[in-house]
């Protein structure tokens, strides 16, 4: 018994050990810029950087448009599959689970090659096409994320008394989405948005081959010319990432409190 | 109501169009265009033209960064996991290491290069202090960041807990009174392991490992910010090969997607058909 | 020494003290069960026989040996549980063995006892099966069989019926005094159902806030309960408060004025107040039950089937009373005034 306790707390120990080094010492790096003491000069670097400004603006953006086109995308659908096409369940599932069968840069590759200036819809041609054209992807590398939160979301609900409940009152099908189902599954939204902005913010793939001016290259290409500059990129980026997880966290305990109170 | 529901398919008509165009022709495109040469006919000579050493050594090495990472993930990941739900540690130990496990199983990418870099590289905090403290020079002893092992250390970064994440729960499901039946029935602690707990975490145990495996294959943003092009795993070749053509012909790259996808498909395959066999035992 | 023998047992988690100065003998064979209320550690005693659970003091001997050194898999105990506890991996066949393959048995006689033990539960034709493929009654007798598997000095059986649906409860509940009787295994069976309890047991422990209150058969513990946690805990019971007049022959006033001679000596002294119970069965509608005579209204009628249970305000109190149905003579309706009457030699004295 004693002896167990003591393996457990071994293996918890190393594990953490392996976990808190790279963290120390990506802080530690962010701090050495200076010569012969800590200082911030890297992040002042950095957050002084318009690049930094332009290619953040610019995956701020890429990830808050990828979050509503998902929702437009994901909501209604998981909705309507619940209420009138169970049938087509495993089908839907099968296509959300499928960006983590394919890698992304199979993916995007098929978009080089399938929307190319030559083709029959050239949505690399133009800036606009491009980006709407990395919007799509990242929605895509969004779908299984934001697909699962919403249809557990759902589950919870009786979407079809829901429905009826409100049809009964004389509401049609936008204002039933917008006004009934929405709100009850805003947290599992939540959820979804704040791992998908997790995942847009830095990602490097899709941007990289697509040629769009995004965080991931940016910091890419900071890790190749700089020393101490990509220790405060990884530092912040970390930080963003522990933001979106802390956020999740708190929604769905705000969530757990609502459907205490509702009982 | 009833007037409508001929029509009812229509109402996930931009969702099909939508996975259509932006998820499936894309991936069929190179699916499709992996058998054809360059005047559109069907052949099979990319795929054979895999089998050239330099493309089978990047996929050998893909494969054996992909399956240490997953191997020792599994490994890890298990302990820890066992150690916080079997372990008798206090209570307070599992929020905080389920919520750091979702944090750092989403930390993959570019950061987590540079993140390793100023830890292990030349410069970094650990390199630095093993050789001042201890006087141990681990790069004098052959380790290198930008290697296989580096990779696969920085790989285990999220590859670690996505297992926790994953194989919590599954540790979970061990009821106590399987441990204390198979107790009163005389069997030892590790007989239990053997013949009840093992074969019922199989499964997911495989699963998991499967869904590392994929996991690592298919990444590409922290391995080319760790090494740039100096190793040449799978993606890193493919990226190359989209930027600039390297290969000189397309349609090999088309074949080496492809083999990405033969293998990715397969391990999930493998994933999912574990999960179902859980799920079944588990009602 | 009887064959199991359980002696001071106490049990303390932290600073709440589950189990207190607990004893008990089983003979070899007997079937007892442990009765009480949600709490009051029945289930930790239980725990401490198997060994899962380590007595704050005491001692628990089994067939003359002292076990509460011994871990559970050295003690030779079968064990139910309520959720049946079967292994999900393994088939029927595959989990009635279990206990036999882990002590290295040969092939031939582990194929031999599953298939005796599979038909001692009727189930020879499922044993390829697995358990997520049974109903909840054909797991717990897988669960019973692999329990029996290994031929146990004793079975513990923790609620094993609580599961079930109400039928299947009655009959596995037969079935497995029939199995115990038929291998003559000393048994303890665990359960807050008294009717169960009075049913199939040898003799009965009723537990209450850690203790034993009382030890015996179950003709014993119903007609004379040892106290007024008993009295009440097992089976509908109408207490009567009275004040003792003549102790040593057994006058007692109740309900006020009436004045009844139990006929024999009851401890105490003039003007005690005293407790007496009285089983609504032994109380009749009209006067012919007995000496005592009563006045009442009343309250509710309750048809349960075979017996109707009247509860009749008499006094300021509420008695019950049971009579078996007739069809040919229906109950007194709500708000009638009826008389009721009892002999006094009925009258229970809780710990006497
Ligand atoms: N491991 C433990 N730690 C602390 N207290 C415990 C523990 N196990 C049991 N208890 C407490 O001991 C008391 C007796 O528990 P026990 O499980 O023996 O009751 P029981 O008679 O079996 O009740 P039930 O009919 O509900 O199963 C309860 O108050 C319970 O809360
Ligand atoms: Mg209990």
């Amino acid at each position: 018994m004693r002896g167990r306790r003591l393996w457990a707390w071994l293996a918890l120990i190393l594990g953490m050990i392996y976990f808190a080094l790279p963290l120390i010492g990506t802080l530690e790096f962010s701090l050495r810029m200076r010569r012969g003491e800590y200082s911030l000069d890297a992040y002042r670097v950095i957050l002084s950087d318009p690049h930094f400004h332009a290619t953040f603006g610019f995956s701020v953006l890429m990830a808050l448009g990828t979050i509503v086109l998902g929702v437009l995308l994901v909501v209604p659908t998981a909705y309507w599959v619940r209420l009138r096409l169970p049938r087509w369940r495993p089908v839907i599932e099968f296509l959300t689970l499928l960006p983590l069968v394919i890698p992304p840069i199979v993916v995007v590759f098929g978009y080089i090659r399938l929307y190319n200036t030559s083709s029959w819809l050239p949505l690399t041609g133009s800036v606009g096409g491009t980006n709407l054209l990395l919007l799509f992807g990242y929605t895509v590398l969004a779908l299984p994320y934001m697909y699962r939160a919403v249809d557990t979301g759902l589950r919870s609900l009786d979407v079809a008394t829901l429905t009826e409940a409100a049809q009964s009152l004389g509401a049609g099908w936008i204002t039933i989405l917008w006004r009934v189902i929405l709100p009850n599954v805003l947290v599992a939204i939540l959820s979804g948005a704040f791992l998908t902005f997790a995942i847009v913010i830095g990602e490097f793939v899709l941007a990289a081959l697509l040629n769009r001016p995004a965080f991931g290259p940016f910091m890419q290409l900071i890790g190749a010319n700089r020393a101490y500059e990509p220790a405060a990129l990884a530092v912040i980026a970390f930080a963003i990432t522990w933001l979106c997880m802390g956020l999740i966290q708190l929604v769905t305990r705000f969530q757990k409190h609502t459907q205490i109170r509702q009982r | 109501m009833s007037s409508k529901s001929g029509l009812s398919w229509l109402g996930i008509v931009p969702f099909l169009l939508f996975a259509l165009l932006f998820l499936l022709l894309p991936t069929m495109n190179i699916v499709v265009g992996a058998f054809r040469n360059q005047a559109g006919a069907f052949t099979l000579e990319n795929i054979t033209n895999l089998f050239q050493p330099s493309i089978l050594s990047a996929y050998w090495i893909s494969i054996r960064i992909s399956v240490a990472s997953a191997l020792l993930g599994c490994l890890i990941g298990f302990a820890m996991a066992a150690a916080m739900v079997l372990g008798g540690v206090p209570g307070w130990v599992r929020g905080p290491l389920l919520t750091f496990s979702g944090v750092a199983s989403n930390f993959a990418g570019v950061p987590l290069a540079f993140a390793f870099l100023a830890t292990l590289g030349r410069l970094g905090l650990v390199t630095v202090l093993l050789r001042e403290w201890l006087g141990v020079n681990i790069y004098a002893w052959g380790f290198n960041i930008l290697s296989f092992w580096g990779l696969t250390l920085t790989y285990l970064f999220f590859q670690i807990p996505l297992m926790i994440l994953i194989i919590t729960p599954a540790l979970d499901g061990l009821r106590r009174e399987w441990k204390e039946a198979a107790s009163i029935l005389g069997a030892s602690n590790a007989q239990y392991w053997y013949l009840v707990a093992l074969p019922i975490l199989w499964p997911s145990l495989l699963g998991t490992f499967a869904l590392l495996f994929a996991n690592a294959f298919g990444a590409v943003a922290t391995a080319y910010a760790l090494t740039g092009s100096s190793l040449s795993i799978v993606p890193i070749m493919l990226f190359a090969q989209i930027r600039g053509d390297v290969l000189q012909d397309p349609h090999l790259g088309y074949a080496m997607a492809f083999g990405m996808i033969v293998i990715t498909g397969v391990a999930n395959l493998i994933y999912i058909g574990m999960r179902m066999r859980s799920e079944r035992w588990m009602r | 020494m009887a064959f199991l023998e359980i002696s001071s047992l106490q049990k303390d988690f932290g600073s709440a003290r589950v189990v207190t100065d607990f004893d008990l003998a089983v003979a070899q064979g007997e079937f007892v069960s442990f009765l009480g209320p949600s709490g009051c550690g029945k289930t930790t005693v239980l725990r401490m026989v198997a060994g899962f659970e380590t007595p704050t003091s005491g001692t628990i001997h089994i067939d003359g040996q002292d076990v509460v050194s011994f871990k559970p898999n050295q003690r030779n105990i079968g064990m139910v549980f309520q959720s049946y506890a079967l292994f999900p991996n393994l088939t029927v066949a595959q989990n009635v063995a279990f206990g036999l393959r882990v002590a290295g048995r040969p092939k031939a006689e582990i194929q031999a006892t599953v298939r005796e033990m599979l038909a001692l539960i009727k189930l020879e034709a499922l044993g390829a099966r697995y358990p997520f493929q049974l109903s909840g009654g054909q797991q717990q007798r897988v669960a019973l069989a692999r329990a029996l598997a290994v031929k146990p000095k004793v079975l513990l059986l923790d609620e094993p019926l609580s599961a079930l649906d109400a039928k299947i409860r009655v009959s596995l509940r037969e079935e497995i005094r029939a199995i115990q009787q038929q291998l003559g295994i000393t048994t303890i069976f665990v359960t807050h159902d008294q009717e169960e309890a009075l049913s199939i047991s040898d003799r009965i422990v009723v537990m209450h806030n850690g203790r034993a209150d009382q030890v015996g058969t179950p003709f014993e513990i119903y007609n004379h309960p040892a106290t007024r946690f008993v009295a009440s805990f097992v089976g509908s019971i109408n207490v009567l408060n009275g004040i003792l007049l003549e102790p040593e022959r057994g006058i007692v006033a109740l309900l006020g004025d009436v004045q009844v001679h139990l006929g024999r000596p009851l401890a105490g002294r003039q003007n005690d107040e005293v407790t007496l119970a009285l089983r609504p069965e032994s109380v009749t509608l009209g006067g012919n039950g007995g000496g005592v005579q009563l006045k009442g209204q009343v309250e509710s009628v309750n048809f349960l089937g075979s017996v109707i249970r009247l509860s009749v305000r008499v006094g300021g109190n509420l008695m019950l009373l049971d009579g078996f149905n007739q069809p040919s003579s229906p109950p007194p309706k709500v708000g009638e005034t009826v008389q009721v009457s009892f002999g006094a030699e009925d009258l229970m004295v809780p710990g006497e």
